[in-house]
């Protein structure tokens, strides 16, 4: 027998305060009925007494004081899963909103999902091969990784997402990805993007999309990476798949977050965010990677990556939310406007962009021997580039050392042999460090001091001693 | 103990009635579930409880009973190898019972009680000799790496032994001795419970004065720091702290390691649980997971377990310290300790202080390295342990300023700042030379005169003053070009560029480069700076700098960290080579002016 309570005393922002309430508990899932009929949901924030204070996910409009009935529901938010959720689309609350048939749910689950046990964690080696330079040879990625995407407004983070959605494959073994697309609060124009890339290159069928558009009730926003989560917990670890999930924009998942904040009144952290911020997203980030299987030493079948993406307000690296992504996410992939502007696609900034699982995910045996040395090596002088060219600015090409312009020359092909690439451009490892040894062939040997001479005498193309008098020769001119 | 009922829920906290005789920092059970809390604030008969588990599903009127004890763990044999939650309950367990995910209310003890240890007493005890806490009482071989010592635990202060303890095999929980005190007969086993929160008793504390060897070079050399002592790393995420923690807790020269990841990544800590077995301790040849216990409350499992965390972490090192090791307490990151404090202190309305933070926020955290150092422990023979803490900090930005820093900043006596620049170049450890500090140089610098060599800190000072002068030439050449330096000069610039590339810079992930003993980061350190000696004596003799700056030796003076701990003669020989082609040019250029 289910209660219904016709005693709101309070609406306030997303928020409304009951009274006179029996029977409540922390997180319950809650049922409101408008005077015209419509129904909504909503989540039990705090209970105190007999007082309960709810949050509405798709809003206040149109509730009142006098008739709207709320009924309590004794679970939490929950989401129907099935093999079946593959190829459809969800609301941000995870409802079916397109034309395909009711899903006969396998099992409900809470959207809120259980912290996994780190002790039944594998830790994720597992290369994964996006086809792209800058994050294949420098930000590797792994199976069970959580690496963000730090954007900012105007730049191509969706077609990034997008590519690495369509290309990404684990080296050796030619299975898809099955993907979990979450979107909050962004335009019809951007997730339209990604639905008709999934058509045209036949992924659909493998994809389930949670849609929250900016015009979709804000607080909506809160449950659908969680709810987009769950179907992704679901395919893998209890479906065996290998799961992609890619979830845009957590800045505005955030901004969310801070209005129902402001509208409890809760004493707000840094830029009025909530205080519990760096917890609320964890609880969201760290739902991905690998599990323990039966047997010792075995891994569980299937595997959740996180892709989330997530604009810079300012382009700010410490504002709140990409600082606090970043504590939590294993690395990140760093969008550039100046490389944006000067054309490079993708405009990774490789310097401040970090894999943070790169150092077991490749070398010998799972992807090349002198992969972390060219990487290391790559980085270092492509760092002592950009020095370079601050101190051309200042004092002009001609004040340079011989060895300096090499190292000018250097960065600027690496922007544009090495990160820039097209669309559609699906480069294998081998292509990628290829790439890399070739241009390290434009610095002197002694300068290579990040990769070991058995590496270097193997891989070097051509003869570095041509090098040397190239140098000699620009100089003497 | 008392039963009361809820009356408020709100995330971790809850508000409960009807408890009556509920106590401060009192262990309570809240819900049918028996999900485990501790009273933080009374108000006439409401009790504020910050549980430690997820709250949802909880509301008005379901039962708390309190426990009548404060947050305490276990503490025994069985420690070692272990990973705990933030409130000491075993993941592994956790596991085993309940499978991937930490369901709600799960209830495992600590400790193991129905595994047999072999003990073996203490020699020479008798009955009826007086006794006093800490005394000896035998040990068990835990691992293969570590004694742990059966100590007469602190709050038998004295006595006399009235049943001596026999040889044999005994789960924690079976009496082995008995003490009678003026409060009549004590059983001891080999298990004892101590509250997180009160420090354990110490004779006196004495002054550190010996490194921990990390065998990070820039850390032993330039910026040490003492067993005993404390230390801090605070830096923005991608800086390298955690690469850095691991690399002290698989490398530093303690007894015991206990590792506490408090609201950090779950992946870390499968990192290090499947790491730490595989890696041999360079000392002793065994796994080091067997010096090792692991506290991992990672971001997502509730904050107020996360709070408790560094406590329980820090309790277990100072039962080992007791035991007269030397342990060494690495917390990552403590940041995310202080924002759960902020998260329960918001909840609870109070005040905020600076950021949020409670008021009470400096002084917590003096609280907790202050239970560092190097003492005298209890026990009649006198033996010394030490506790080292190597607290990493998170600031939002890595902006210093952050209050958590500077609270920290205030009591540590190390500090290592790490860079976000030098982690962008993928110089690691990322820890800036010019910015960092350590105040340990003078307790420590007989140690090395003595261990290392005569010169030691002549040699840092040298290092650290080319490093600064390094830093004001840069900033020249940046104005005028490097053509418009003295030769000295532009000695200078080369060498510290050597500094940084072949000393400074150390990689966690090279086996021959993971781990340098003091003996060769000096003839490492030495060797860059001979070099600079003779360049300079070379300059003097004119010859031209391009050729002291194309040495063929620098190219193996780049590679002396690939030299292995055993062949340090191949010094030598670089050391040759060295002097023949500085001599070589030097004779040359004689030739030339004459």
């Amino acid at each position: 027998m289910v209660t219904e309570y016709t005693t709101i005393n309070e609406i306030a922002g997303p928020l409304i305060l009951l009274d006179n309430v029996k029977q409540a508990t922390y997180e319950e899932l809650v049922e409101v009925e408008l005077p015209n009929g419509e129904q909504r949901r909503g989540k039990v924030l705090e209970v105190d007494h007999d007082k309960v204070l709810i949050q509405l996910f798709e809003g206040t409009r149109g509730v009142d004081v006098a008739k709207t009935r709320v009924r309590f529901l004794g679970k939490g938010l929950e989401l129907s899963v099935s093999p079946d959720i593959l190829g459809r689309i969800f609301n941000g609350l995870g409802m079916p909103i397109d034309e395909g048939p009711k899903i006969i749910p396998e099992k409900k689950l809470d959207i809120n999902g259980i912290p996994i046990n780190p002790y039944a964690r594998i830790y994720p080696k597992e290369f994964i091969q996006t086809g792209i330079s800058a994050i294949d040879g420098l930000n590797t990625l792994v199976r069970g990784q959580k690496l963000p995407i730090f954007s900012g407004f105007g730049l191509p983070h969706s077609a990034l997402a997008a590519q690495i959605a369509r290309q990404a494959t684990v080296l050796g073994s030619e299975s898809s990805f099955a993907i979990v697309f979450a979107a909050m609060g962004i335009t019809f124009e951007e997730a339209n993007y990604f639905i008709r890339d999934f058509q045209e290159t036949g992924a659909m069928e493998r994809v389930a999309l949670f849609i929250n558009l900016a015009n979709d009730p804000t607080v909506e926003r809160i449950a659908t990476p969680r709810a987009a989560l769950t179907a992704a917990e679901y395919l893998a670890f209890e479906r065996g798949m290998h799961v992609l999930v890619i979830m845009t924009d957590m800045t505005n998942y955030c901004e969310a977050l801070r209005e129902v904040s402001v509208a409890r009144k809760e004493i707000p952290g840094r830029r009025g965010y909530p205080g519990y911020l760096y917890t609320d997203l964890a609880t969201i980030y760290e739902r991905a990677g690998l599990l323990k299987g039966e047997k010792k030493g075995e891994v569980l079948e299937g595997s959740i990556t996180q892709i989330p993406v997530l604009s810079m307000p300012d382009d700010d690296k410490t504002h709140p939310i990409p600082d606090l992504t970043g504590y939590i996410t294993e690395g990140q992939i760093i969008l550039d406007r100046n490389l944006h502007h000067k054309g490079i696609y993708p405009p990774i900034n490789v310097l401040p962009s970090l894999s943070r699982l790169r150092d077991k995910g490749i070398g010998e045996g799972r992807t090349r021997e002198d992969h972390p040395e060219i990487a290391n090596q790559l980085f270092s002088s492509y760092a002592r580039s950009k020095e370079v060219e601050e101190l051309a600015v200042v004092l002009g090409e001609a004040a340079l050392t011989d060895t300096d312009k090499a190292f000018m020359a250097f960065g600027k092909s690496f922007e544009d042999k090495f990160v820039k690439q097209a669309l559609d451009e699906n480069r294998s490892i081998e292509e990628t460090l290829g790439i890399g040894w070739e241009l390290l062939k434009s610095i002197p040997r002694t300068e290579i001091k990040r990769i070991k001479d058995e590496y270097i005498d193997k891989y070097l193309p051509g003869e570095e001693t041509e090098n040397k008098e190239d140098i000699d020769n620009n100089s003497s001119n | 103990m008392g039963a009361g009922k809820i009356v408020k829920v709100a995330g971790p906290l809850i508000v409960a009635e009807g408890i009556g005789d509920a106590r401060m920092f009192e262990v309570a059970k809240v819900s049918e579930n028996e999900l485990i809390g501790e009273i933080i604030e009374l108000h006439g008969d409401q009790a504020y409880i910050q549980v430690y588990e997820d709250t949802s599903g909880l509301g008005p009127g379901e039962k708390v009973v309190t426990t009548g004890h404060s947050l305490s763990i276990d503490l025994g044999p069985g420690l070692l190898q272990s990973i705990y939650d933030g409130i000491q309950r075993p993941l592994n367990r956790i596991y085993e019972k309940v499978g991937h995910y930490i369901t709600k209310g799960v209830n495992v003890p600590g400790l193991d009680r129905e595994k047999k240890w072999e003990f073996k007493p203490e020699e020479g005890l008798k009955e009826g000799q007086e006794i006093e806490a800490g005394d000896f009482l035998g040990e068990v071989q835990e691992t293969r790496l570590m004694v742990h010592k059966i100590m007469v635990p602190p709050d038998i202060k004295k006595g006399k032994l009235k049943r001596v303890p026999e040889r044999g095999s005994y789960t924690i929980e079976e009496v082995i001795a008995e003490i009678e005190t003026e409060d009549g007969v004590k059983e001891v086993c080999m298990v004892h419970s101590w509250p997180v929160r009160t420090p354990r008793p110490i004779k006196k504390k004495l002054v550190p004065d010996k490194p921990l060897v990390t065998g990070q070079r820039v850390i032993d050399i330039l910026f040490p720091i003492a067993q005993g002592g404390t230390a801090t790393i605070p830096g923005p995420f991608g800086a390298g702290k955690t690469v850095v923690q691991h690399q002290l807790a698989k490398w530093s020269n303690a007894d015991i390691i206990v590792y506490v990841g408090c609201g950090e990544r779950g992946n870390e800590m499968t990192d290090v649980l499947q790491e730490f077995p595989e890696l041999i301790d360079p000392m002793s040849g065994q796994p080091l997971m067997e010096r090792t216990v692991l506290i991992a409350n990672t971001s997502n499992m509730p904050v107020a377990a996360r709070e408790a965390s560094v406590y329980t972490g820090i309790t277990i090192a100072e039962y080992f310290r007791d035991m007269g090791y030397s342990v060494a307490v690495l917390a990552d990151s403590t940041s995310r300790w202080a924002e759960a404090m902020r998260e329960m202190s918001g909840r609870l309305e109070e005040m905020p202080g600076e950021e949020g933070y409670p008021a009470y926020l400096p002084s917590r955290i003096a609280d907790f390295y202050e239970r560092a150092g190097k003492t005298v422990c209890l026990g009649s023979d006198n033996r010394k342990g030490s506790l080292s803490i190597v607290g990493a900090v998170s600031p939002p930005g890595g902006d210093l300023s952050d209050p958590v820093v500077q609270a920290t900043l205030k009591v540590v006596k190390v500090f290592w700042a790490l860079e976000d620049q030098l982690a962008f170049e993928r110089h690691f450890p990322a820890i800036g030379w010019l910015t960092s500090y350590s105040l340990y140089h003078d307790n420590l610098m007989e140690y090395f005169r003595d261990e290392v060599d005569e010169d030691w800190s002549k040699l840092r000072i040298a290092v650290m003053s080319l490093l600064q002068k390094e830093s004001e030439l840069k900033e020249l050449v940046r104005l005028v070009g490097l053509d418009s330096l003295s030769n000295n000069d532009r000695m200078v610039l080369e060498t510290s560029k050597s500094i940084r590339e072949d000393f400074l810079h150390q990689s966690a992930f090279d086996p021959d480069d993971a781990y340098t003993k003091l003996g060769k980061q000096y003839k490492m350190l030495k060797m860059i700076m001979n070099l600079h000696v003779l360049c300079k004596k070379a300059i003097e003799k004119g010859v031209p700098i391009d050729k002291l700056v194309d040495l063929p030796v620098r190219q193996k003076i780049a590679r002396m960290r690939h030299i292995k701990e055993d062949k340090l003669e191949e010094f030598d020989v670089i050391d040759q080579e060295m002097n023949s082609q500085i001599e070589e040019h030097s004779a040359s250029s004689m030739i030339s002016d004459g």
